[in-house]
């Protein structure tokens, strides 16, 4: 659990972040959404110290950060940032096994804790250990860049926009693999992104802030339908507020009996998929499948009633 | 082999056979000569005076490399960025003092010999290298320098393993931006008595003999290209390995 408790930090006597208070949960995502300029960064290398706060304090599983050296927390703490700043002189191995080098693990373990990372993010270790970060894409180099911040098992992921550098496409899959991943391992994650639609998606709490202020923090579904004041409700887009809704849920949790016809959809698919998928088509109803097996159907009607605005 | 590798071997082989059979080349320098004068240099052995000349160059050059690589390091730091303005002032002066000057300033204190040369090369030496590592460390991809702090390196980690491998190129162009000024300057120092293949030029002036003038001055030129040909190529192919292209 990190415990933010009334931070701020001030430059030339100006609040960048300003008596900001955030409790993140263990084995959560929590995005925190900002324009430029927010103090959005500035809160998240508070954490790491790479920033330190004017007043407040900050814990970590109830330990003030303020008693432990910068260099010890850091290498507790992963961190992942845009542009993946891997070292450029350095091969894919060895850039993963910065960490643990930094901790002292010896070389077996290490090289043993690269090869199951690799695997992880699905770059095949044989052909990805030796190359230089030059020599591959940007969606390696973000991918490796984040093997990278978890290669000494931490607890805690800070991001800082990990995905503003990538293609839509590529993005697309490197939030869907960080979930899966995030699941699999139950690291506490905190991002930072300017893309709403990036917190929707990834976040189980959104924090909002402008102006070094914490506007708001909530679940991604509280913020969509009672956004705190104005600011918020425009960055989650008055237009697109329904659609949003819609893709915080599964197909699979809101099957209905009876048989439609047509191409059916899978019950991992995002209600929002269904719902563009009925329109498309011009059905009313789409038979759902789980595992190939046909399990019901999602209808028009529902998901109707499921975007308005909840009471 | 490219023509350019081609032109480079047969340079530096000629070069090696005149300095290993200097007597082989008396008829092509006999063309110089009048009166009878001897060909080739012979007041001492061609090889060994080349030997104490890129001997000097490379203490010289060595000695100003560390010293400018640490003054840099210095300034790069927290601690030492107000130092930034006064070493390089200090490395300012030791470029514009002209090298002859230096010699003279320094005769008295040192004596004759190869000292004096020594401390005037070194000074000069220290500027191109100074400035190409302040440059290569100050010029450092941020991201880069921010993923390495976020990780829990300590300054010297960060120093060692990230900012001076990447900065390399950079400084290695600065030493060889300085071997080169060295190597031409060092002919300078045989007016003080250091055995530099200025005194092969030297005594050609003394006796009008344009085949020493010509001997010296050619070792020294082939000399020059070849160290710097070398050492660009080493750059390249660092800059190679990390990625990055020429700025």
């Amino acid at each position: 659990m990190i415990e933010i408790d009334d931070v701020s930090r001030l430059y030339d006597g100006r609040a960048v972040v300003d008596q900001v208070t955030l409790t993140i949960q263990p084995r959560t995502v929590c995005v925190i959404v900002g324009t430029s300029g927010s103090g959005k960064t500035t809160l998240l290398r508070m954490i790491n110290k790479l920033v330190n706060p004017s007043s407040g304090s900050l814990r970590i599983d109830g330990e003030d950060i303020a008693g432990i050296p910068a260099y010890e927390l850091r290498r507790r703490i992963g961190y992942a940032i845009q542009g993946h700043g891997l070292f450029p002189h350095r091969t894919v191995a060895q850039n993963i096994a910065t960490v643990p080098g930094l901790l002292g693990w010896d070389r077996a373990k290490t090289r043993a804790r690269v090869d199951e990372l690799l695997e992880l993010f699905q770059l095949d270790p044989a052909s990805f250990r030796d190359r230089l970060p030059h020599q591959l894409s940007g969606g390696e180099q973000q991918r490796v860049g984040v093997a990278r911040a978890l290669a000494a098992k931490p607890n805690i992921l800070l991001m800082d926009e990990p995905y503003g550098a990538l293609d839509p496409v590529i993005r697309a899959k490197a939030q869907a693999d960080l979930l899966s991943i995030q699941r699999k391992l139950g690291t506490t994650i905190v991002l930072v992104t300017h893309d709403m639609e990036e917190a929707i998606h990834l976040g189980d709490t959104i924090a909002v802030m402008a102006h070094g202020k914490l506007l708001q923090s909530a679940p991604p579904a509280e913020i969509i339908a009672r956004p705190a004041n104005d600011f918020i409700a425009d960055l989650v887009g008055s237009s697109e507020r329904p659609f949003r809704l819609l893709s915080l849920s599964r197909v699979g949790d809101h099957i209905e009996p009876g048989t439609a016809s047509g191409a059916p959809i899978a019950t991992t698919a995002s209600l929002r998929d269904a719902y563009a998928e009925l329109l498309w088509s011009a059905r009313t109803a789409l038979p759902v499948t789980r595992d190939g097996e046909i399990v019901g159907q999602v209808t028009l009607a529902a998901l109707a009633r499921l975007a308005a605005r909840p009471q | 082999m490219s023509w350019g590798n081609l032109i480079r071997l047969v340079a530096l082989l000629t070069l090696l056979a005149l300095l290993l059979w200097p007597d082989a080349f008396s008829g092509a320098f006999g063309l110089l000569t009048t009166n009878g004068q001897p060909a080739i240099y012979n007041q001492g052995n061609l090889l060994d005076i080349t030997l104490s000349h890129l001997g000097i160059v490379a203490v010289a050059t060595l000695g100003a490399t560390i010293i400018a690589v640490g003054l840099a390091i210095i300034v790069t730091r927290p601690f030492g960025a107000e130092f930034l303005p006064v070493s390089r002032s200090l490395a300012n002066i030791g470029q514009t003092f002209p090298p002859v000057a230096v010699l003279a300033l320094a005769v008295p204190m040192l004596g004759f010999g190869t000292a004096p040369t020594l401390v005037a090369l070194f000074l000069y030496g220290l500027l191109p290298i100074f400035e190409n590592t302040l440059t290569g460390l100050t010029g450092l991809p941020p991201a880069v320098v921010e993923a390495a702090r976020g990780m829990g390196m300590s300054g010297w980690q960060r120093l060692l393993r990230v900012e001076l491998p990447i900065a390399l190129p950079v400084i290695l162009a600065g030493i060889r931006l300085s071997v080169v000024i060295s190597l031409a300057t060092a002919t300078i120092g045989s007016t003080v008595a250091a055995r530099t293949l200025g005194e092969v030029i030297i005594a050609g002036l003394l006796s009008n003999n344009t085949a020493f003038v010509l001997q010296g001055g050619l070792i020294v030129g082939v000399l020059a290209v070849l160290i710097y040909d070398g050492l660009s190529a080493l750059e390249r192919s660092l800059l190679a390995r990390t990625g990055q292209t020429r700025a």
